[in-house]
């Protein structure tokens, strides 16, 4: 295979090529209630090739991989029709490498994983006053080779497990859901030992039964560090992926480097060189070494998250963040690992001397339209004189990148980093990332309700 | 497909061979220019396997050997669901016209084309704006054979034109946009404009609303994007099944407006939802969800539908692995009234056009809450502005109780909902103060 490749790379009439070939091997378990649903496996083989013609580019995906040639044919064929400028990508030293995934223990038979889900959902169905439950497991190990015509050829093996528990409770033609999402680089022990959780979180669904609905306006919310990872990847991640940016002039001229967006307390960071996590890799999907980035540093656009093409348009350096979901897709600007730094605050400091506000912990969903975003909280309490109260029903918030970042009032000391995520954009959904962040504050934050 | 199938035959008691194969070629537009041109090939098989009354699934994307797809689906059967259905036998189909070979024929020059004319009609309007828009076509071959004697074969076309704009200024980001599908080429690129700049000439006044409850329209768009999702999961046979929808002892009584009436409906001529069978080689029907506000009917895969002891309506589903009850193409019914009579009937309320994150809440008891991305203040019968900071929530089937009026305006939004405009009372408003 690797002679093939080495050998159509050589084809002419294209400034750069780039082939991809994938294996994966995944199972999932899925089930509802009492009952495991579904058990299953995928085997998947393809590839694409990527072709860029003066600044355009032609994309051809295939599973079938002894075509190469023409795949190759095609995508310049088709990066000729759309390319009309004069482009060179962001430079990146050619790199020869094999890069196999770290041993993480002995493989797990089906067996053990249904056994260890059967375990949950004992717990989950056992709670008094809970109607169903869903749990979905899947795992998967992916072998890819990546070469372009500059002479990278880089061979990668990447695992990843990902699980959510969810208890459903219902009364009154009342419903109410509580999840629990986790996940890691293949290893399986991290999907162990939930059961105190998984036995809290059915708990805490009954509880949302007799919880009250805040009320909607503005509040001073202080957010978990599961649930200001997301607000850190919705508020800010999204908005520093340069495609975002690099052929908008206007988005150009308000993301400028040096720009000021929150207090010197603030520093967030996206990186797939910090290591074991479930963003983290070697080489992005481009062939360029993962970095670990400021995007915010003391409050101040430092940075922000690259492709080739998109640091070649911005005249900045790549960061190794072009990333592909699977080679039906071609490599888009992606976040990886993204938190807020930790700083002194202990969670009593962060939540002393509010009057009233919201303590929202957990997430359920995160979405941004770069400006605006929202980010949903699992549980929430209502914070009464520096003390956390009574239960709320799960709140919605939202905000605005340019006011909210600088709301952050306060950053803790706690930062723990959220696996259980996935990221959707352009289609390519759900990436595996991961974010984090100690507890912060957040004045004048507009939560949703009745 | 042969193969497999006699193989699985071999060491299961039945068996079913689902297959794939699809051509998809996207147009990608960026910053109001070409940007990628895709063509993009699949091939998968997947098998179900009944063994000792139990299910087992394997799926491969790409070419593999029978022999290891029976073996991976053997390996599962072991802890796999108790089969509850007997698969289709052979049967006749209704003919369901969603292949036009005008699509397959269309070239991508043409594709480019009708891309940058779409954006030159916005940009000759809104000089400023930058669009990204994508032309894609497809054609999909389904093959289905089981070891009952059933065998199905039949190939979509599809067409799908869409455009996002950004306009910025200052710190102010507008978003607007909209797309058209069909399984014909869509040629009229003019209608799709005109919705996206009459989305720009209404956000040209800026507006705001209080913190309290409010009367709102939503527009097609804004029933997708609120109202549509908890409707789809109470909806979902197995969401009944399992007691997680509040829709679930309800059959047969008066839930929604008398003039809310809402269908599932496999069988509309060149719609992209449409086939003339599911995943599972069951006929697509069309399914009355709600007639007159009574709850009439759920959707059904075969196994959901067997477990429930009701027949599938030909909604199995399957996304990479086993088959789920899944809407085909939803239509709400129209109603009689005018647009603008209803926008006149406000003093002060808003006009929902695109929510972001609505589906985050609880949506299995109905609730949803979002960020307006898109939506419009209405004062004394007139929409004078656009609003934004403004959080809404609300709970559908509070908001479908009692339906002010339902407008004569039907269209299709995103290729799978057919609806009108929905003007109902009591939605919550939280806006930034000041």
């Amino acid at each position: 295979m690797r002679n093939e490749i080495a050998d159509v790379l050589k084809s002419r009439g294209a400034d750069y090529i780039e082939i991809r070939i994938e294996e994966n091997q995944a199972s999932r378990l899925v089930y509802r209630g009492t009952r495991l649903e579904e058990v299953g496996r995928t085997s998947s083989l393809g590839g694409n090739v990527r072709a860029l013609v003066k600044g355009g580019w032609g994309f051809v995906s295939f599973n079938n991989t002894h075509n190469l040639k023409d795949s190759v044919r095609l995508a310049i064929k088709a990066a000729e029709l759309t390319g009309k400028e004069d482009f060179r990508l962001s430079p990146t030293e050619p790199v020869v490498d094999v890069v196999a995934v770290p041993e993480k223990g002995p493989p797990v038979s089906l067996a053990s994983k249904k056994q260890l889900l059967d375990e949950y959902n004992d717990i989950i169905l056992s709670t008094p006053e809970i109607r169903t439950s869903n749990i979905g497991y899947s795992d998967g190990q992916k072998k890819t080779i990546f070469a372009s015509s500059e002479g990278t050829y880089i061979e990668q093996t990447r695992a990843d497990i990902n699980l959510r528990l969810t208890a459903i409770a219902a009364k009154n033609g009342e419903v109410q859901q509580v999840g629990l999402s986790i996940g890691s680089l293949g290893d399986f022990s991290a999907v162990q030992d939930l059961h105190g959780k998984v036995e809290d979180l059915s708990q805490r669904a009954v509880a949302l039964l007799s919880a009250t609905q805040a009320k909607g306006g503005e509040y001073t919310v202080v957010l978990d560090p599961v649930l200001a990872g997301v607000f850190a990847h919705e508020a800010f991640g999204h908005l520093s992926e340069a495609d975002h940016v690099y052929e908008n002039q206007k988005l150009r001229e308000i993301m400028v480097l040096g720009r000021k967006f929150g207090d010197k307390h603030l520093d967030i960071v996206d990186g797939a060189a910090v290591p074991g996590l479930r963003g983290s890799y070697k080489y992005d999907d481009e062939g360029v070494p993962a970095t670990k980035t400021y995007l915010i540093r003391e409050g101040v656009l430092e940075s922000r998250l690259h492709s080739r093409e998109t640091a070649a348009k911005m005249g900045e350096k790549t960061t190794g963040n072009a990333r592909a979901i699977n080679y039906s897709f071609p490599p888009i600007v992606r976040m990886t690992n993204t938190y807020i730094e930790p700083k002194t605050l202990s969670f009593k400091d962060v939540i002393s001397g509010i009057k009233e506000g919201i303590y929202a912990r957990d997430w359920y969903g995160g979405t941004t339209s770069l400006e605006m975003f929202t980010f949903s909280a699992g549980e929430a309490y209502m914070i009464r004189k520096g003390k956390v109260e009574e239960l709320l029903r799960p709140v919605v918030l939202s905000g605005n990148v340019f006011e909210t970042l600088g709301n952050i009032d306060a950053v803790g000391n706690d930062l723990e980093m959220n696996q259980g995520g996935g990221c959707g954009k352009r289609g390519q959904t759900p990436l595996p990332v991961s974010n984090g962040s100690p507890h912060i504050r957040i004045s004048r934050c507009l939560v949703g309700g009745g | 497909m042969e193969e497999i199938l006699s193989q699985a035959k071999k060491i299961a008691e039945h068996a079913e061979v689902f297959q794939v194969s699809s051509i998809i070629t996207p147009v990608n537009f960026e910053a109001n220019r070409l940007k990628e041109i895709q063509a993009k090939q699949s091939t998968s098989s997947a098998l179900r396997l009944i063994k000792g009354g139990r299910m087992g699934f394997a799926q491969a994307n790409g070419f593999i050997e029978p022999k290891k797809l029976v073996e991976m689906a053997e390996e599962t059967c072991r802890f796999g669901a108790e089969a509850k259905f007997r698969f289709p036998g052979p049967q006749a189909y209704r003919k369901t016209n969603v292949f036009d070979s005008k699509v397959e024929n269309l070239t991508v020059e043409s594709m480019v084309q009708s891309g940058e004319r779409l954006i030159a009609a916005v940009i000759e309007r809104s000089p400023f704006i930058v669009c990204e828009a994508a032309v894609t076509k497809g054609i999909i071959t389904v093959d289905i054979a089981n070891s009952a004697g059933c065998s199905a074969s039949y190939s979509k076309s599809y067409f799908n034109i869409g455009l996002e704009g950004v306009l910025i200024e200052n710190e102010d980001m507008l978003f607007v946009g909209d797309s058209r599908s069909s399984c014909h080429p869509i040629t009229d690129h003019k209608s799709l404009a005109e919705d996206v700049i009459q989305q720009l000439d209404l956000a040209k006044k800026r507006a705001s609303l209080p913190t309290k409850q409010m009367p709102v329209i939503f527009t097609p768009r804004g029933v997708a994007s609120a109202l549509i999702s908890p409707l789809i999961s109470a909806f979902n046979g197995k969401t009944v099944f399992y007691g997680a929808s509040p829709l679930r002892d309800k059959l047969g009584i008066q839930v929604f407006d008398k003039n809310f009436s809402l269908y599932d409906d496999a069988t509309l001529s060149y719609q992209v939802g449409s086939y003339p069978c599911d995943d599972e080689g069951v006929a697509g029907q069309r399914t009355p969800l709600v007639e007159h506000g009574v709850v009439s009917h759920f959707i059904y895969d075969l196994q959901t539908a067997a477990l429930a002891k009701t027949h599938s309506t030909g909604n199995g589903d399957r996304r990479g692995g086993m088959p789920a009850p899944s809407p085909s193409s939803l239509v709400i019914y129209a109603g009689d009234a005018d647009f603008n009579s209803m926008v006149k009937d406000i003093k002060e309320g808003l006009l929902v056009d695109i929510l972001i994150g609505a589906e985050q809440g609880n949506i299995l008891n109905g609730d949803f809450s979002g960020n307006v991305l898109l939506g419009f203040k209405i004062e004394k019968g007139e929409i004078t502005g656009r609003v934004k900071d403004t959080m809404v929530a609300g709970n559908v089937y509070q908001l479908l109780r009692q339906i002010v009026a339902i407008g004569k305006d039907s269209r299709w939004v995103e290729g799978f909902l057919l609806t009108p405009s929905l003007y109902c009372t009591g939605l919550s408003v939280a806006a930034k103060a000041g």
